[in-house]
C-alpha cells in the first residue's frame, strides 16, 4: 500500500533534493530529500527508508520508513515503520508505531468530528 | 530476589526481546491523575512505545516522548575535558534536548532514566524537568536498590494497564562499540534513600514504594 509498485504515486527518487513547498493532488512518495513543505490534502505521503524530510507536512496520510523532522498533521492516520527516526509534532486520528521506530515529540489525537457513530 | 540478572534462563540469548510484566504503585498513582481529568500534558522519557502513546492518547491526554538515553549516547555529544577525559557536553545535551516551555507536562514518566544516564547529566536534567512541570504535577522515576549488580538489565516500560507494566529488554548501539553491536545500557550507580531525596529536593514531596525486584519506585509531586 505504500510503495509506488503497489499504489501510483509521484515519485522522488534518492538522489533528488527539493527546496520549498510541494504541494500536490496525488499521492507522494519520497526516498530523497526534500526542505520546506508538503501538502497533499487527501492523499498520502511516504517518505522511504532513504528519505529526509524536514518539512511541515499535511496530508491525509503519512508513512514513515526514513528521517522526518519538521511536523505532521494527518487527518486520517499516521504509520512510524521500524526504520523511521521522526522528530515531529504529530496531530492526527489514529497513529502506528513499529517496534524500533524512533519518536521524539507530541502525539496529539484528534477524534473524528462530522462522522456519527465512525470507530476513532 | 536477583530478579533482573543472573537466572539461567536469561543467560541463553533469546531469539525474541524478552518482555515481564510488573506490578507498579506508582504508575497506579498517575493513573489516578490521569483517570480524573482530561487533557493532560504527559512526558514519556523512555524508548518511543506505542502502547504507552495508545494508553495516553486514548485517555483524551496528550502524549510527549522523548527517549533521553538514547540522546544521550550520541556521539556527537562527547567533548574532552581538561584532563582529556572523555565527558558529556552538559549544555549541548539540555540546548538538544527537554526544550519545552516552562510548567508544560502535568506527568513526567523518567522511567529508570536516572540509574543509566551519565551521571553528570542526571541533575541538570532533574532540574529543567522541575522548569517543565506545572505546580502539583507528578514525576515517576525507578531506582534500583544497593542489591542490584551493575549488569542489572536496563529496561523500557510498556503501560499496559493502571498499574500494570510490561519491562523490555532494550540494547543500543553503544558509542565506541565497532560494527553498530547493540547492548544494554549498563547501570551507571545506585542511588540510596538520601541521594533521591538531594536529587528532588527541590519538588515538594517525594513518596517511595518499596518492590521485591531490587526496584523502588518514586513518586515526587511538583
Amino acid at each position: 500500500m505504500d510503495t509506488p509498485g503497489t499504489v501510483e504515486a509521484a515519485h522522488i527518487g534518492r538522489s533528488v533534493t527539493i527546496s520549498g513547498e510541494l504541494s500536490g493532488s496525488e499521492n507522494l512518495y519520497v526516498d530523497g530529500t526534500v526542505d520546506g513543505t508538503i501538502v497533499l490534502q487527501d492523499h498520502s505521503l511516504t517518505i522511504g527508508p532513504n528519505g529526509k524530510v524536514k518539512a511541515s507536512v499535511r496530508a491525509k496520510s503519512v508513512v514513515v520508513h526514513g528521517r522526518l523532522e519538521g511536523s505532521i498533521h494527518a487527518s486520517d492516520r499516521v504509520d512510524l515503520r521500524k526504520t523511521a527516526v521522526v522528530t515531529s509534532d504529530v496531530t492526527t486520528q489514529r497513529i502506528a508505531i513499529e517496534e524500533g521506530a524512533f519518536l521524539k515529540g507530541k502525539v496529539d489525537i484528534q477524534k473524528e468530528t462530522g462522522k456519527a457513530g465512525a470507530p476513532s | 530476589m536477583k530478579f533482573f540478572r543472573g537466572s539461567s534462563n536469561q543467560t541463553a540469548a533469546p531469539a525474541v526481546p524478552q518482555k515481564l510484566t510488573r506490578r507498579s504503585s506508582g504508575m497506579g498513582e498517575v493513573s489516578r491523575l490521569l483517570n480524573s481529568q482530561e487533557a493532560l500534558s504527559v512526558l514519556d522519557m523512555g524508548a518511543t512505545s506505542a502502547s504507552n502513546i495508545s494508553f495516553f492518547t486514548n485517555k483524551g491526554h496528550k502524549s510527549y516522548s522523548e527517549d533521553l538515553l538514547r540522546s544521550s549516547l550520541d556521539p556527537a555529544l562527547r567533548v574532552q575535558d581538561a584532563e582529556g577525559k572523555s565527558v558529556v557536553d552538559t549544555k549541548k545535551f539540555l540546548d538538544e534536548n527537554l526544550v519545552f516551555p516552562n510548567g508544560q507536562f502535568d506527568v513526567v514518566l523518567c522511567w529508570n532514566l536516572p540509574d543509566y544516564m551519565e551521571e553528570s547529566l542526571v541533575k541538570p536534567t532533574i532540574d529543567r524537568l522541575w522548569s517543565t512541570m506545572k505546580p502539583g504535577a507528578l514525576l515517576l522515576a525507578f531506582f534500583h536498590t544497593k542489591d542490584a549488580g551493575p549488569d542489572s538489565v536496563c529496561y523500557r516500560y510498556h503501560v499496559t494497564d493502571s498499574d500494570m507494566l510490561e519491562m523490555q529488554e532494550i540494547k543500543f548501539a553503544m558509542p565506541g562499540r565497532p560494527g553498530g553491536e547493540k547492548q544494554s545500557p549498563r547501570l551507571q550507580r545506585v542511588f540510596n534513600n538520601r541521594h533521591i531525596e538531594n536529587l528532588f529536593r527541590d519538588f515538594s514531596s517525594i513518596k517511595f514504594f518499596l518492590s521485591r525486584d531490587s526496584i523502588r519506585e518514586v513518586l515526587v509531586v511538583r
